[in-house]
């Protein structure tokens, strides 16, 4: 790697650490697993279903903080919170996942620019993707579940949730404290 | 340990997080048999190891304990080898003493059913010379040994004797240069002198060369020399060369061949008959008969003994000769004879064999004393008459009472 691609993917990482209050750190993630409970209620709103709020917040929140032991908590504290609320779900399933995703996006977040939107799509794309596929193996490997998984259906859903995860983001990055 | 936790601090947190919920899962979740995953994934988890445990304990334990168990078969073996010899020793005693068993029974049988009045007695020890052919036997003139006496076993002579001492006596074998004795041939009668040659062999000297003598012929005690009674088995000739005038006659003495341990004294001799048929060349001793009910007892009459075969032969001879019925007649399907129906005890209508006294010898046996040993006590004692010496079957027969002549 070169040192302009160094620069280009790595960048300053101080100047990219991100920071944000801690009432937004409780209420977005809060809203986003209310979004994923309470929307789905209304028939209209069914399609928005398919939308992994949880996810996206906790991947945004641990590429942004770059921090691998801050990620690992967001995720387990939103996947906690997700199976809380999950009827017949034992606890820790989307804990475990979350909490690796949360992980595993710090990680990467460390190493290469999470500030451009491709990089946002394909790595929503990718963590999505990985957090289904994730939860698939536990289902089927702790629960001992029969469950399918549809590669094509993941796939689609994963652009669908890239897409909106890249519009969060660009949300959610105003509510940063200023540097 | 603190840089080693700050470097992998990171995925420390992470595996305890996802620790902490799979353990929280586990506590909720239960499989299709409603128990719990915790349980399942510790059972699992644990199981493993403890068969890994277990494993490595069992082969360590089995090591040592077969390690002391091979230390203990060390020391077993020694043991038992040790006692395997002495269970050796004790197997070739315990052989040597039934030996000298049959010996003394073939001896009692021999002593009861020969006329001459013998005592018997034990070598008790050799001459001391390298080639002596002396041996001391523990009977002496305070038992009626005198010099002279000629020596025998069932098999055949054995010697003389040269000394009587009050407790034991020295007896010259057969084998000792300085021995001779009187011998004829079983076959052609030939008439010899057998001297010792200090060897195993004997020679019978003085025999014309015109006489016929074949290897293999038994030569028995003539009586010529007034020691040995005449019928007296000597050995078996197994060298015949022709030579003028005399032939050269090797002998292999048949009172020897066993070894030398109970003998007989003969303190009186009675010539006896040279039987027709050879000596075979094994006699077969026979033990004493099976213990009897009681109630069989007092029906088996005092007439000759046999073996259990032998009674069963005889009974069965009866049965057929009652029903008129041959054995070995008739081919298969014809009608077997009834060995149910009562006859007499086997042996109660026999003609009481082999018995006699001095005055009244059975067949053959000379009534009159011979020339009276050398030596012999002067005490007209009653030749053994061997009342109690019944006629068995699978005797030699050179050792069966002479028939008549």
């Amino acid at each position: 790697m070169t040192e302009y691609g160094d620069r280009y993917l790595v960048g300053n990482q101080r100047e990219q650490v991100s920071r944000f209050r801690a009432r937004v750190m409780l209420f977005v993630p809060l809203a986003a697993i209310l979004f994923q409970v309470y929307v789905p209620r209304f028939d209209f709103l069914g399609f928005l279903a398919y939308l992994e709020m949880p996810l996206l917040v906790t991947i945004y929140f641990a590429l942004m903080r770059r921090s691998q032991i801050g990620g690992l908590f967001i995720g387990a504290f939103i996947g906690l919170a997700q199976d809380s609320l999950s009827i017949k779900q034992p606890l820790g399933m989307f804990g475990i996942v979350d909490t690796l995703v949360g992980y595993f996006a710090a990680s990467v977040g460390l190493r290469i620019d999470v500030e451009h939107s491709v990089i946002r799509f394909l790595l929503t794309f990718f963590f999505y993707f990985f957090h289904q596929f994730l939860y698939w193996v536990l289902a089927r490997g702790l629960l001992g579940r029969q469950v399918a998984f549809e590669i094509q259906l993941t796939l689609v859903l994963g652009l669908l949730n890239a897409v909106v995860g890249v519009t969060l983001f660009h949300f959610l990055d105003k509510l940063r404290e200023p540097a | 340990m603190e840089t080693l936790l700050n470097r992998y601090r990171n995925i420390t947190v992470l595996l305890l997080v996802i620790f902490a919920q799979l353990v929280l899962i586990a506590v909720q979740v239960r499989n299709d048999r409603d128990v719990r995953m915790v349980r399942i994934w510790s059972v699992t988890a644990i199981t493993p190891l403890a068969k890994v445990l277990e494993t490595v304990r069992g082969g360590t334990s089995g090591f040592f304990r077969n390690y002391i168990l091979m230390h203990d078969a060390r020391e077993d073996n020694r043991r038992l080898q040790a006692e395997l010899d002495r269970l050796k020793m004790e197997n070739q005693f315990l052989k040597g003493e039934i030996s000298t068993a049959d010996r003394a029974k073939a001896l009692v049988a021999f002593q009861q059913r020969t006329q001459s009045r013998t005592i018997a007695a034990r070598v008790i020890a050799a001459g001391a010379g390298a080639n002596s052919k002396v041996v001391f036997l523990d009977r002496g003139s305070a038992a009626g040994v005198e010099r002279g006496m000629p020596v025998v076993t069932p098999d055949g002579i054995v010697g003389k004797v040269i000394a009587a001492y009050p407790t034991a006596s020295e007896v010259m074998l057969i084998t000792d240069p300085e021995f001779a004795a009187g011998v004829v041939s079983q076959k052609n009668h030939v008439v010899g002198t057998l001297k010792g040659q200090g060897q195993s062999a004997c020679k019978v000297e003085y025999v014309p060369s015109e006489e016929k003598v074949e290897v293999g012929e038994t030569f028995y005690t003539s009586g010529d020399d007034r020691i040995f009674p005449k019928g007296f088995p000597v050995g078996v000739v197994r060298v015949v060369r022709p030579s003028s005038p005399y032939q050269e006659v090797l002998v292999e003495p048949s009172g020897l061949e066993r070894g030398l341990e109970a003998v007989l004294i003969v303190l009186e001799g009675v010539h006896q008959a040279i039987p027709e048929v050879p000596p075979a060349n094994a006699p077969m001793y026979l033990g004493t008969p099976p213990p009897q009910a009681p109630e069989e007892q007092a029906t088996q009459p005092a007439g000759p003994a046999g073996t259990d075969a032998d009674k069963l032969v005889q009974k069965y001879r009866q049965i057929g000769a009652a029903e008129n019925h041959k054995f070995g007649e008739g081919g298969p399907g014809t009608k077997p004879p009834d060995f149910n129906i009562k006859v007499p005890p086997p042996g109660s209508d026999t003609e009481t064999r082999g018995h006699g006294d001095a005055e009244n010898p059975p067949n053959g046996q000379s009534p009159a004393k011979p020339a009276k040993p050398q030596g012999a006590s002067n005490q007209a004692g009653a030749a053994k008459t061997g009342a109690s010496a019944s006629p068995r079957p699978r005797v030699p027969a050179s050792q069966q009472p002479p028939q008549d002549q």
